[in-house]
């Protein structure tokens, strides 16, 4: 039987508000294969958004292991995850997180410069992932000249530039109108059918939770 | 990836130009403090030490400071231009030159106070003995005649349009026919002409001090030893160099530490206004440091990145004072030359060396104040930087 893409094994994770031990994830188990599009939904604070830092290692579990693409993370060095994450990783943000001094198609490149790919082959890279967002023709422009929709496709265009085994999506349709919406739901989709990702997607709107094969609901720390 | 980073911090100093642009003046003003005390203090070397020569050395009376309280008498003269070590003229003749130096009240152009001027008397070889005075009008006093010739700082501040101007020197009526550049030193500030005419004008029998041109590097000591042991001469034996340099000692170190007190404090407060500058970069991209760690980007490329911007402030603000200073250059300031009690003029110079340590400072400065905000970007945890506030 194939490894799962990611799996959490008797998670626990909490945090300390002064001395009072907040506990958000209690022995959480979950087991994603590869490939699968999976939708996290539940009400703010109920640790969506902590499943996808744990997932990346941005954050560490109280205890319990975590695997994702092939690594136990939760066993990881800062500086081996770093490059972990640059490789197997991307990231959908709901505020899109562009630099706003950078054009759409070095906001793309960011994460190729920590691969050992050059500049001609980032540049074949880069037009590659912003043709299939439908951007081609806006390489060169900044996001302040780009609509809330063309933003968040040029931020899905920088998470799958370097072919990550893995997409964790926060909110990624929280800052859009629905038709912006439905487009980065359909883009998320095709990457999911055509490039078989694995879409591991935190959000609160069920219609675009809909889109995903499975939806996890998560009340305080459980699934339910 | 450090192009990539480059430009990222390039435009965002550019897209934060409203805040950064008063940064850089701030540190800019600092930074030309600094380097107008550098200058201030080259042009008082320029002015001073750079005036003595080592090929040549002074002689003067023993215990004697100044050339003016020195005295030399003709006989000791003919003594010393006997002496073995002596550079020689292409005639023949030893180049070792007595000298009288006098002080003259000389009205100011467009004030209203005099102020005291060296003249001089001295003999035309002078000018093999020092080579940075050169005639730039006119011609040299004929020997045994009351001609002068003016330096170019007393041309320009004491006798504009004097050349054939006439002045009282002494007891006698004398006319400038000439005007010499002599690069900036405080022979600029100096009117030369013939000595035994200046010594009878003043009814002087001995001479000030003698200036002798040393035939090659190492026979100051052989010069040294020979004056040393003949009881006639009870001389002492300086170089040209090292007298002026005694005389500038005092002078320089009250401006270094005047104008370097007040840098200091200066770059206390741009140093300040730098990390302030630079924590508000980083107030407001907390998100863009967050998402560019998430990406796998290390704290070291962050720090770098950050540390990055406050060197192109600090470039900016170094290249912004010495355009500045360039600007000082044609600034030329009159000081009291206190060992000779006449007035000195001399210019705000720029130096290779002024320049680097300018923009050493500015760099430094922009470092130290980056320092701490880009430390805080890199450290900043990515989960809560990744829900920072909007940019």
């Amino acid at each position: 039987m194939n490894q799962p893409a990611i799996e959490f094994r008797r998670v626990t994770k909490s945090y300390f508000r002064g001395n009072q031990e907040v506990p958000i994830l209690r022995d959480f188990n979950l087991s994603i294969p590869a490939g699968r599009f999976l939708a996290v939904m539940g009400p703010s604070g109920s640790g969506k958004t902590t499943i996808l830092n744990l997932v990346a290692g941005l954050d560490r579990p109280t205890s319990g292991t975590i695997h994702a693409a092939g690594v136990t993370v939760s066993q990881q060095r800062e500086s081996e995850l770093a490059r972990w994450r640059a490789r197997h990783i991307g990231f959908v943000f709901q505020f899109y997180n562009l630099i706003p001094v950078l054009t759409a198609a070095e906001n793309v490149e960011l994460p190729l410069l920590l691969s050992t790919l050059a500049k001609r082959e980032r540049t074949t890279h880069v037009q590659a992932a912003l043709g299939l967002v439908g951007l081609s023709d806006r390489l060169h422009h900044y996001p302040r000249q780009l609509s809330g929709g063309q933003e968040q496709r040029v931020g899905i265009a920088r998470a799958i530039v370097s072919d990550p085994t893995i997409l964790l999506a926060d909110e990624p349709t929280g800052n859009l109108d629905r038709s912006a919406a439905e487009a980065v739901m359909a883009l998320l989709t095709r990457l999911h059918l055509e490039l078989k990702k694995t879409i591991l997607m935190v959000t609160h709107d069920p219609r675009a939770a809909d889109y995903a094969q499975e939806i996890l609901h998560f009340d305080k720390g459980t699934v339910s | 990836m450090m192009k990539l980073l480059w430009s990222y911090s390039v435009r965002n100093v550019w897209v934060r130009s409203s805040t950064n642009v008063l940064t850089v003046a701030g540190l800019a003003l600092v930074s030309l403090v600094l380097l107008a005390v550098l200058m201030l203090g080259n042009g008082l070397n320029r002015a001073l030490i750079e005036s003595g020569s080592t090929d040549n050395i002074l002689l003067l009376r023993k215990g004697a400071t100044t050339e003016i309280a020195s005295g030399i008498y003709r006989d000791q003269a003919h003594i010393i231009k006997t002496l073995a070590g002596i550079a020689q003229t292409s005639a023949g003749e030893p180049l070792a030159i007595p000298e009288l130096v006098v002080l003259i009240s000389l009205k100011k152009a467009g004030a209203e106070s005099p102020a005291n001027v060296v003249v001089r008397g001295t003999h035309p070889n002078t000018f093999a003995m020092r080579p940075q005075a050169t005639l730039t009008q006119g011609h040299l006093w004929q020997r045994g005649t009351t001609e002068i010739v003016i330096g170019a700082q007393i041309a320009k501040r004491f006798l504009p349009g004097g050349f054939g101007a006439h002045l009282r020197i002494g007891k006698r009526e004398w006319q400038v026919v000439g005007v010499f550049d002599a690069q900036g030193t405080a022979f600029d500030s100096e009117i030369w002409g013939d000595v035994d005419q200046l010594m009878a004008a003043y009814g002087r029998d001995s001479y000030s001090s003698l200036t002798v041109h040393l035939a090659h590097p190492t026979a100051f000591q052989q010069l040294d030893e020979a004056i040393g042991t003949d009881t006639r001469l009870l001389l002492q034996v300086k170089r040209e160099r090292d007298y002026y340099r005694e005389k500038s000692i005092t002078m320089a170190t009250f401006i270094r530490l005047l104008g370097l007190t007040f840098t200091g404090i200066f770059a206390f407060g741009a140093i300040l206004g730098g990390t302030m500058t630079m924590y508000g970069a980083v107030a407001s991209r907390t998100r863009e440091i967050g998402m560019l760690r998430a990406l796998g980007f290390s704290s070291a490329a962050i720090l770098a990145s950050f540390l990055c911007e406050s060197l192109l402030i600090g470039a900016l603000s170094g290249l912004l004072a010495i355009g500045g200073g360039t600007a000082l250059q044609f600034v030329t300031l009159s000081t009291m030359n206190f060992s000779t009690f006449s007035e000195l003029a001399f210019r705000l110079t720029l130096t290779p060396v002024s320049i680097l340590i300018t923009l050493a400072f500015a760099l430094g400065i922009s470092l130290l104040g980056g320092i701490p905000p880009a430390l805080r970007a890199a450290r900043l945890p990515v989960t809560s930087a990744l829900r920072a506030p909007g940019q």
